[in-house]
């Protein structure tokens, strides 16, 4: 698990049903791209978030693959509709294997 | 195809003249609803009459994250700040919460004084010895080192807690012989490029150094996120990439001199608005 990984989602609380609405996501990581070299010459192995979904009441939404040259802290922005209230899930998948998550609640109304 | 020609170059001539018009802007900063001062009259012992934030200096763009509390990266290391708020540290098993129960809230008010006389402490305080004092008296824990990310992000959490208020550090009293030592140090010129903080701060804010659009210096916004390399900055850290810029041996940081320094940079704020966790270059 890398250090002090902490995802952060702002989702508005309530929409109008199928009317658009922006979802910011931004989750703190390094995003070791594997080009660097530490001061012996050694290559610094990659080690980034390469994975992010959204889903809403478990139906997906948006779903991003990663690559090394996304840089640090990455910032995830995007617009949804919705017609019903319900969650919001955010995955992130790390090279390492662990999984962070968040989950925002919205009502339609 | 004349009239094409003649408003093309109307148009690139405007934009040569936004370009190169790098005189800082007077627009207001609203964060998340809450409007903060970036300028204010300069106290009567500078020889400027109005002090400027360093956000004003900033293009549009990075002027705008400042104004969100989600899009400001700084906050990032906020967060990670109230993560060790509340974990225990030390022999005595506490953590920051254990004993201020009501919160970083509590902090309001401290960064705009900072740094300050401590008559109990009987020297010059700043954010990092509170950290410290209690860390190492109250917690039984290991003191944090000055200028390193988790320093940075509790000094930024607790002076966010002062964000809008009026800088008002003290340059009287048992501090005036420290203050004195800092303007000193803040008019002399040193290193391979023989400059002085002032050459740049005071004599050329507002004009471009290459790149960059020179600011007054001030250390409002201190712990700032810097876009150059996407982390928190302490003001002592920032001093010493000052003096490295210009090929000087920089003086430690924590030491007697980056003290003394800083005391007299952040009266020159004096006015100005508690900004931190800013976002600049």
């Amino acid at each position: 698990m890398a250090d002090n990984v902490k995802p952060r989602v702002r989702v508005p609380r309530s929409a109008a049903a199928g009317e658009a609405f922006e979802i910011k996501t931004l989750i703190s990581h390094k995003m070791e791209s594997g080009q660097r070299k530490d001061s012996d010459g050694n290559p610094i192995p990659r080690s980034i978030i390469n994975h992010f979904s959204c889903d809403f009441n478990g139906e997906n939404v948006i779903q991003a693959a990663l690559e090394g040259a996304i840089s640090t802290n990455p910032y995830i922005q995007f617009e949804a509709s919705i017609e019903e209230s319900g969650t919001f899930t955010f995955t992130w998948q790390d090279d390492d294997g662990s999984e962070y998550t968040d989950s925002k609640d919205i009502t339609v109304g | 195809m004349k009239k094409f020609t003649l408003s093309a170059t109307v148009a690139v001539s405007l934009a040569f003249f936004a370009g190169t018009a790098s005189a800082q802007v007077t627009d207001a900063l609203v964060v998340d609803g809450t409007a903060i001062s970036t300028s204010a009259p300069a106290s009567d012992w500078l020889d400027i009459d109005q002090v400027l934030s360093g956000w004003s200096f900033r293009t549009v763009e990075t002027r705008a994250l400042q104004t969100d509390d989600f899009d400001n990266p700084g906050m990032i290391f906020v967060d990670q700040a109230i993560d060790d708020w509340n974990t225990a540290d030390g022999t005595e098993g506490k953590s920051c919460a254990s004993c201020h129960t009501n919160g970083p809230e509590e902090f309001a008010g401290l960064r705009a004084e900072l740094p300050r006389w401590d008559e109990e402490q009987g020297m010059l305080m700043n954010m990092e010895d509170y950290i410290n004092l209690s860390r190492v008296e109250h917690m039984g824990a290991e003191p944090w080192k000055w200028a390193k990310p988790r320093m940075n992000a509790m000094v930024a959490l607790l002076s966010l807690q002062s964000r809008g208020m009026e800088i008002n550090v003290a340059i009287d009293g048992p501090v005036a012989d420290t203050w004195e030592q800092g303007r000193e140090i803040y008019y002399t010129r040193v290193g391979q490029l023989d400059m002085s903080c002032a050459n740049c701060h005071e004599d050329n804010y507002g004009n471009m150094i290459r790149a960059d659009h020179l600011s007054q210096g001030q250390i409002n916004g201190f712990p700032t996120y810097r876009l150059k390399n996407a982390k928190l900055n302490s003001t002592q850290g920032r001093f010493s990439g000052c003096m490295k810029n210009i090929r000087a041996e920089p003086f430690a940081v924590g030491s007697e001199e980056f003290r003394a320094l800083e005391l007299y940079v952040a009266s020159r704020g004096n006015g100005l608005s508690v900004e931190s966790p800013s976002v600049r270059n």
